[in-house]
Parts: structure tokens; C-alpha cells; sequence
């Protein structure tokens, strides 16, 4: 059981409060890109043993969309940041390195 | 408006007796969901001219007289009113807003409330709700989910919390509050 907490409305509640929407940060490619690449966009996912960088929705709370660092195997969450970052803040790209160093 | 709506509350029901907390179905009410830029100060006026309320803080709610605004997402905010005002409070919404990107809309037959109080109340929706419910300000909004349907609670004081949730989950609802404010349900071990 994971408790996540929500960076719109600040709620730290359990998982079943919220509804995972997958791997975060895949862009979409350029119009004219080969079937190949539109083909990794649509279907090929990671599903590393390691820290995973994905979506959630606050589904049964206030329905916002956010981004979460977790780590798949130790369950670990590292920090949620705002649906909109393209890519995770420094500050928890810091925190990932500081536990995850050997 | 009025001629289509449904006009009367969800359930019709009275509470079976015994229980360790009251529980009641509450009656017709009016409800109006807003949604806009909460922090704009044309919302906030706007809100001001057809509730009497401020915006609420992230998870508040602002009352006045028998209206009360709760906070629902960071673009929404929900309006509990007298049934009979709420297409009155749509309109001077809209009217006062502008040509600010907002929508109002009177949804008072979508939903349907209930009240728990007594000393057991926070134990009775704890059985299916993952909120910390003691430790809830009154006046705060919680949405959440109470057994398997999305509800929200507000603590409208000490002892007492609203529930509301869709019309639809009404009777499921209602039924799994009383079991969880039977008696035996709430017994000390």
C-alpha cells in the first residue's frame, strides 16, 4: 500500500484514493516520423526495477493529474511534482541520487 | 428549470433505530458547481455577489447564512444553497462574472446528502473512508471515497459531517451507513 500525497490539494492518502496512469514524459514524435517511432510511442513502455518516473491521477479527490518518482521495487516515493513538468525537478532528481547511491 | 427537475430529495427514508451515531437523509437542497480561476479577483467577486462567501482556502469552505462554498479542485468549488435559490445564484454568478472564462451550472438533482453526527460520527465513515477523520478541521471538505463510491465529507462542526455523493449511490450509501452506525458497530472492544 502506497500513501502518495497530492501537490494540487496537499491530501497524503492511500493508494486507492488515487488511479496510476503509467510511464510519465513520453513525447510525442514529430509528424512525418517513421511507423517505427509512432509505434514505440503508442505501445513500447519501460518497466524497470528501479525508479520510475509516472502519472496518477487524484481520481476519488480533487481529479487532478500529477507526476510521481517511484521506485518499483522498494516502493520508495521519491517526491510528486505538477502534471505540467516535462521533465522531474532537480530537487528530486537529487533526492533519487541521494538514496539510490550505493 | 424548475418543471424538469425532479424536485424531490434522493431518499425519502428514516434512520432504523439503535444506532450509535445519527444518521439522516437530509433534504432537498440546492447545489451550484462553479468552475473558473479560483484566484482571479472577478471570481472572487462574483462568488462574493451571489453567495455572500469568500473563495475558500484549498480544502475550506466559506459560509454564509445557509449557504455554504466548499472548495473542490483548484479550478472548482461547489455551492450549497436553499433549493429554491440555486438557479437565482447561477444567474447572478454569470451575470457578475462577466466575460471571464467561468461556467456555472445549477446541478442540485445530481447528488444526494447525508449527515452523521454524534461523539461516534468520525468512527462510523472511518470504517470505509481513508481520511484521518479526528483530526479533520470543521469546516474542511474532504473528497474522497466511502466504501467502494466517490464521496466528499465536509465537518460542518464539532461532532457533525455531510456526506455527499451522486445521486445514483444513494441507497448503497444509505445502507452502509446504518450498518456502520449500528450499534454493535461502533461498540468498544
Amino acid at each position: 500500500m502506497l500513501l502518495i500525497q497530492c501537490p494540487v490539494c496537499g491530501v497524503e492518502a492511500e493508494e486507492t484514493e488515487f488511479a496510476p496512469g503509467g510511464e510519465a514524459h513520453i513525447l510525442r514524435p514529430e509528424p512525418g516520423c517513421s511507423d517505427a517511432e509512432w509505434s514505440a510511442y503508442l505501445f513500447e513502455r519501460k518497466n524497470p526495477r528501479a525508479v520510475h518516473y509516472e502519472r496518477w491521477r487524484h481520481a476519488f479527490g480533487c481529479g487532478k493529474w500529477f507526476h510521481m518518482a517511484r521506485h518499483t521495487h522498494t516502493l520508495e516515493i521519491f517526491g510528486v511534482y505538477a502534471a505540467d513538468a516535462p521533465e522531474p525537478p532537480q530537487e528530486i532528481r537529487d533526492r533519487i541520487a541521494e538514496r539510490t547511491a550505493p | 428549470m424548475s418543471d424538469l427537475s425532479l424536485a424531490r430529495a434522493a431518499l425519502d427514508v428514516s434512520p432504523p433505530s439503535g444506532l450509535g451515531a445519527q444518521v439522516e437523509a437530509m433534504p432537498l437542497r440546492g447545489m451550484v458547481t462553479i468552475r473558473g480561476d479560483l484566484g482571479d479577483a472577478g471570481f472572487a467577486a462574483a462568488l462574493q455577489a451571489a453567495t455572500g462567501c469568500a473563495v475558500p482556502e484549498v480544502r475550506g469552505s466559506t459560509v454564509s447564512g445557509d449557504t455554504r462554498v466548499l472548495w473542490m479542485s483548484a479550478d472548482e468549488v461547489m455551492i450549497f444553497c436553499a433549493w429554491d435559490a440555486a438557479p437565482g445564484v447561477v444567474a447572478t454568478f454569470m451575470e457578475k462574472a462577466g466575460d471571464a472564462h467561468v461556467l456555472a451550472l445549477d446541478v442540485s438533482d445530481a447528488r444526494a446528502v447525508f449527515r452523521v453526527s454524534g461523539e461516534k460520527a468520525w468512527r462510523v465513515l472511518a470504517k470505509g473512508a481513508p481520511v484521518d477523520l479526528e483530526r479533520m478541521e470543521p469546516g474542511e471538505v474532504r473528497r474522497t471515497r466511502i466504501a467502494t463510491v466517490a464521496a466528499g465529507i465536509v465537518r460542518t462542526d464539532g461532532d457533525a459531517f455531510e456526506i455527499f455523493c451522486f445521486r445514483s449511490f444513494s441507497t448503497y450509501l444509505w445502507n452502509w451507513l446504518c450498518v456502520g452506525a449500528g450499534a454493535e458497530s461502533l461498540s468498544d472492544l
